[in-house]
């Protein structure tokens, strides 16, 4: 093993020269390589700068603009973001959404670091793993509308989940709580949202050399201690990475919420379409600034505590 | 490696079997609610009981009706999923061999990406939607739509050629080049058959992250729905299970999709077994 590893180096060490070499080599008569990735890139940079920097900023000014009921006018005001701000129900969604999202990201996390562990580590043939990825990623073919509101049916009055309660004799009469509640919604957003934690977590889990495992292993550490040492700091960008996408998922939901709670709750984007849907774009806008500011900034801060730039581009 | 397979599983391969296993139950639990409802009778309704069974809701799926046109809305859907799925590829294979080096601006361009990732799914669609209504352009499947799409699939399509791209080892491309070939043919022979599995897997990921995409879509549009726009007007007009019956038919739809594409990956790795083995 040790062996094989210093050839690797070594012909790493002789790659990075052989690019060296060629880099010089290649200078007089070729386009410099950072003028080659600029091309390789391009597209890339054209289609987010015009399709969704240019976007953003459009409804950052008009979130300052002035309307009435016939349209929208030019201006600077801060009327848009005072009423927002001062308005109750505002910080009401907020610190709803927010606790959805910490509750959501604690389950999927637990679920999506066990799955994936169990796939990459316990799955020793590479078929049976890649049907065992393909079984959790089947449902997500299914309109998320419809894989939302299968629930309904599951979790209702006479659903199967009240069903087979009663059948085991767990219960006597079907119990209520379990659909248009806040209970439904977190069941919802865990069926949906829970792949997004395995196939990041599941990608670092990967690079890890099962050897390390071992290693740890013979140098006396126990299985807590492995976890805790090797696996999770080895596999904190995947981490990282999927509880970015769970909790911006969740901030941005439109659909599960309004569905699933009854009434009883609302999302911040299910409020603002109400606003798009009367044409009121700049208290709209101030309202998708003010998100999008609050996501920007828990995504920094996870962005902070890894270094996920790092880790991806080599 | 013989001896690891021979080796006793240690318990905590039980409990995490079990939990993957309550995992698994859990992600088709409401899945199956669904196939079962999808072959209710026709006087039954979205919730349990079954009244009778029938096929009545999946004639229904192919039958333009009154409140949705399901098969035009989904050829529509799988023209734009099959549009983003080639254009994710073309671009973020691209982006993913250039963010290799280091070049002017790539910090820039790497948080841009992960800005559009995360940002909310309804707030690209209203900005490109505003943007759209400024200029007196009308939205449509193939212009504002495609383009809110993109602003989705390309950061996706990005991530996953890190981790495609990171395995990568350059020394490959430089024997190809040291044997002469031209840069054309390096990426042709070497390079993309090597990344062929994860470029399927971007392709495919796309395709799925388009046909499923509602919020970004629906302001964008214009008068023409896609499937999930469809499908959301259904629900907010009358509930039948024709939903459930569109469900199962994606279910399977799916299955077999895998089922070729995994006959198809088992036939590839064989032919490079045989390679190697020559």
């Amino acid at each position: 093993m040790a062996g094989g590893d210093a050839v690797k180096g070594m012909s790493d060490g002789a790659s990075a020269a052989g690019v060296k070499c060629l880099v010089t080599r290649r200078r007089s008569t070729r386009m410099p390589p950072w003028l080659v990735s600029w091309f390789q890139v391009g597209p890339l940079a054209l289609i987010l700068t015009v399709l969704f920097a240019l976007p953003t900023t459009l409804f950052l000014v008009v979130s300052f603009y002035d309307y009435d009921r016939v349209g929208i006018y030019p201006a600077f005001l801060l009327d848009n973001y005072r009423e927002l701000l001062t308005t109750p129900a505002t910080w009401r969604v907020y610190v709803s959404s927010l606790r959805f999202a910490l509750i959501v990201w604690a389950i999927t996390l637990f679920l999506g670091f066990n799955v994936a562990y169990f796939l990459i580590f316990h799955i020793r043939n590479s078929i049976t793993r890649t049907i065992f990825f393909l079984l959790c990623a089947i449902p997500f073919w299914t309109s998320g509308i419809i894989r939302t509101i299968a629930w309904i049916p599951f979790l209702g009055r006479n659903g199967a989940f009240n069903q087979m309660l009663m059948a085991l004799g767990v219960t006597s009469h079907p119990l209520d709580f379990l659909l248009f509640s806040d209970f439904a919604v977190i069941v919802t957003y865990v069926h949906l949202f829970t792949l997004l934690m395995i196939g990041p977590i599941a990608n670092s889990l990967s690079k890890i050399d099962p050897a390390l495992l071992e290693a740890a292993r013979d140098a006396g550490a126990s299985r807590w201690h492995t976890m805790t040492n090797v696996v999770i700091p080895l596999s904190k960008t995947g981490i990282t990475l999927g509880s970015i996408l769970v909790f911006t998922q969740v901030m941005g939901d439109y659909f599960v919420v309004r569905q699933m709670s009854g009434g009883q709750s609302a999302s911040i984007v299910s409020m603002l379409s109400t606003e798009i849907q009367a044409m009121q774009y700049p208290p709209a806008s101030a309202n998708a600034m003010v998100l999008v500011i609050f996501v920007a900034i828990l995504v920094g801060v996870m962005m902070k505590v890894v270094d996920v730039r790092k880790e991806l581009v080599k | 490696m013989t001896a690891r397979i021979s080796e006793k599983r240690p318990w905590t391969f039980y409990v995490l079997g079990t939990l993957f296993g309550v995992y698994l139950l859990f992600l088709y639990g409401p899945m199956f609610v669904i196939y079962v409802l999808s072959f209710q009778g026709p006087n039954g309704g979205v919730t349990f009981p079954m009244v009778g069974t029938s096929v009545v809701w999946f004639k229904e799926v192919f039958q333009p009706g009154q409140m949705a046109d399901i098969p035009v809305s989904f050829s529509r859907s799988i023209a734009l999923a099959t549009v983003v799925s080639c254009l994710t590829v073309i671009i973020s294979v691209a982006a993913g061999l250039g963010f290799r080096r280091r070049f002017p601006g790539s910090a820039v361009l790497f948080y841009l990406a992960v800005a559009s990732l995360v940002m909310p799914s309804l707030l690209v669609g209203f900005g490109i939607g505003l943007g759209f209504q400024f200029l007196g352009w009308q939205p449509s499947l193939f212009t504002s739509a495609l383009g809110a799409q993109l602003t989705w699939t390309l950061p996706f399509g990005l991530f996953a050629m890190f981790a495609v791209v990171n395995r990568f080892n350059r020394a490959w491309e430089e024997a190809a080049t040291d044997l002469g070939a031209s840069p054309w043919q390096r990426l042709r022979y070497v390079t993309i058959p090597i990344l062929l599995p994860g470029i399927i897997g971007v392709a495919m990921g796309a395709f799925t992250l388009s046909y499923d995409e509602y919020a970004r879509t629906t302001l964008t549009i214009g008068p023409k729905n896609t499937l999930p726009l469809e499908i959301y007007a259904l629900i907010s007009s009358a509930t039948s299970p024709t939903l459930f019956a569109i469900g199962t038919l994606t279910t399977g739809v799916s299955f077999l999709a895998i089922f070729i594409a995994l006959l198809l990956v088992l036939r590839m790795q064989r032919r490079r077994a045989l390679i190697k083995a020559a």
